[in-house]
């Protein structure tokens, strides 16, 4: 395995992890918590919004990421010859 | 068949099914003590890893918590599942392909340094055994609630049941007791709060039935609660008391402490491969999030059964659930102003109009105390369920307090074992040695967290509070910069655990037990005093970054670390070639 191939591997890799870092933040800190009253003026069925990120949408969403991540990851795997055969 | 023999049958059942577990999943080697052969199953795994994560308190209190709280526990919802989105994403795919056993083992190899190794040990041993005195004692409780066995002898057998299967089986017999323990807590968890959904919304699904219409009303749920809450004099639910910056600062700790956490990252060395590791986060997370999406729903439904049920009603028209759980201490009733009807309501409250209205009714003061616990436990009573559904609940908690128990011991033995006898202190000690080396540890660590459970230090939910702010503050950072940071050296890494650790167990000992100022009764007062405005449970997020500054400034002037340890971090960013899990 080449030294160049680890290293272009290495930079995706740490791409994807800031982007869904990123929306981890946004979903939790952000619609949870930092603008949570602004959000709760909009109204998801019986939940005010924020509160429903707070509470439910923010965990949705961690799911979702993981599962994103391990997509990505496994195509990113085999794009540079890295996914083990067995 | 009344509730008490079906608890023994239920209870009895799902332990005979660990036990038979524990059996046939005996350990053989020190491999299998300590990673279950490294062949877990990523689905099987993330099983695991629920069971392990959700303990008695995400079981039986975590509701009720929230259900009082209202929007302040979403610190404890973001905060015990966000984590594990760091886990997947930062750490779990190159711990599994750095190959250790242990977290000590880890920073000990990484840090080419004894001093890591032991500050790690130390930090390992203080986390888990705090974390898991709680959950012994968690077993005494339920055994004596729903068993009627005296508290004691229900930490006793619970302790001899986790004995079994985790001297016997070591991690293996624990990981797949753990699979079958998950099946049990979620089941137990989710029968009564379908039922209970459906009564309060005609929804069968929780997490909907939580943002419907009150059954036969076009009033949605949230909006009653909000109202019924205000007119006693509380705070609106889907408001809170706690600050921003404190739920910012809480939700951080949890999120990371949870990333930091031995028990938790030991489940990442069982799987096969780096693409199981990965796969086996994302499943442990869709698991635990059928609980935690479903735990603030109930906590909505149970608080506006309770209110309905008991508020300005009169006390002897209360129905039997209630004089049963006054026995137990859980609820207490006191008739201030003698007037026959429970009158619960804030008198703390500082709305003028509120006290105003509450003296003109004769009210004196709140009348009804309400112990968390019962909004879970006291639930399907409440709402009419089988006898045979309040004894799954038992069995539920039952499950979940000892595979969170089961995981915990086997940090304590394995360190034991493995970072302080096998690498410091006797390196000579053959396979066989250690193997009877980490079953001996396992036996005394059972019995001293059995000794916790019956003597608890009575403060344990503030020490499971510690427990979260340590891994934050020690663990957390050194394993990231150790996995990103291929130059952060020993130096550096030793200095920020040991800033981080010390830091966080002033804070602790100085605003969550007084130590300085008097004790527990100058607490309250000592929260003018909080740093930044944040509390001793989110403190751990200023001492993680103490860690991280300290870490780095002390890197920049202390020697690089040697090439092959170099070379080992750039090594571990490549997912193929993950061996089994090495010990030397």
């Amino acid at each position: 395995m080449s030294q160049e191939n680890a290293t272009a591997y290495w930079k995706e890799n740490i791409k994807y992890v800031f982007i869904l870092l990123a929306i981890w933040f946004a979903v939790s800190y952000g619609a949870g918590i930092l603008f949570v009253e602004q959000l709760n003026e909009i109204k998801l069925g019986g939940f005010p919004l924020g509160f429903w990120f707070a509470q439910q949408g923010s965990i949705y969403a961690f799911v979702i990421l993981i599962f994103v991540y391990i997509r990505l990851m496994n195509k990113l795997d085999k794009k540079y010859g890295y996914d083990d055969i067995d | 068949m009344d509730v008490q023999t079906w608890t023994y049958l239920i209870v009895g059942l799902t332990f005979a099914l660990y036990i038979g577990i524990a059996v046939w999943a005996r350990a053989g080697s020190t491999k299998e003590f300590y990673v279950a052969g490294g062949g877990v199953g990523p689905v099987a795994n993330g099983m695991a890893t629920a069971a392990d994560w959700m303990s008695a308190a995400s079981f039986l209190s975590m509701a009720g918590i929230i259900s009082f709280a209202g929007y302040d526990g979403a610190v404890y919802l973001m905060g015990w599942t966000g984590g594990y989105v760091l886990l997947a994403l930062l750490l779990a795919p190159y711990l599994r392909k750095f190959g250790k056993f242990t977290v000590p083992d880890f920073i000990g190899d990484r840090y080419y340094s004894k001093t890591a190794r032991t500050v790690a040990v130390f930090c390992a041993l203080i986390v888990s055994f705090t974390y898991v005195a709680g959950q012994m004692r968690g077993v005494g409780l339920v055994f004596s609630r729903f068993l009627e066995v005296e508290i004691n002898t229900g930490v006793i057998i619970g302790m001899v049941i986790v004995l079994f299967y985790a001297v016997l089986g070591g991690m293996k017999g624990i990981t797949y007791t753990q699979v079958a323990q998950y099946c049990v807590l979620i089941f137990a968890f989710m029968v009564p709060a379908i039922f209970i959904s459906i009564q309060a919304t005609g929804n069968a699904i929780p997490q909907l039935g939580m943002g419907g219409t009150v059954t036969g009303s076009e009033t949605y749920l949230i909006d009653k609660l909000n109202g019924l809450s205000t007119e006693l004099g509380f705070a609106e639910y889907t408001s809170g008391k706690k600050s921003m910056i404190d739920i910012f600062a809480i939700t951080l700790a949890l999120m990371v402490g949870t990333a930091g956490l031995p028990h938790v990252i030991v489940r990442f060395f069982t799987v096969k491969k780096v693409k199981d590791a990965r796969k086996s986060a994302g499943w442990a997370l869709l698991l635990i999030a059928i609980l935690y999406t479903t735990a603030p729903a109930v906590a909505v439904f149970a608080k506006v059964n309770l209110i309905e049920t008991v508020s300005n009603k009169e006390y002897t028209s209360m129905p039997d659930w209630f004089k049963k759980w006054e026995t137990t201490g859980l609820l207490v009733f006191d008739d201030k102003n003698k007037d026959g009807v429970i009158n619960y309501y804030n008198d703390k409250s500082k709305d003028a109009t509120f006290i105003e209205a509450a003296e003109a009714k004769g009210l004196a003061g709140n009348e009804l105390t309400i112990d968390n616990d019962i909004m879970v436990l006291a639930n399907p009573e409440i709402a009419n369920l089988p006898n045979w559904v309040i004894a799954l609940v038992a069995a539920g908690a039952l499950a979940a307090a000892l595979s969170t128990a089961a995981g915990l011991l086997l940090v304590i033995s394995s360190s034991v074992s493995h970072d302080l006898i096998k690498k410091m202190i006797n390196p000579n000690i053959s396979e066989k040695g250690e193997l009877w080396a980490a079953r001996g540890s396992a036996f005394v660590a059972v019995v001293i967290a059995g000794w916790f459970g019956i003597n608890p230090p009575g403060f344990v939910a503030a020490v499971v509070a510690l427990a979260f702010g340590l891994a934050a503050a020690s663990f957390f950072p050194a394993i990231i910069l150790g996995i990103f940071y291929k130059k952060m050296n020993k130096e550096g890494a030793v200095a920020g655990m040991i800033v981080g650790m010390l830091l966080m167990i002033f804070y602790m000992l100085k605003f969550k037990f007084g130590i300085f100022d008097g004790g527990k009764e100058a607490v309250a007062g000592l929260e003018a005093q909080w740093w930044f405005g944040i509390s001793p449970e989110g403190f751990g997020t200023i001492a993680m970054m103490a860690n991280f500054a300290v870490a780095l400034i002390v890197n920049m002037f202390t020697p690089e670390p040697p090439q092959d340890v170099q070379d080992i971090v750039e090594n571990i960013r490549i997912p193929s070639g993950a061996g089994e899990a090495l010990d030397h």
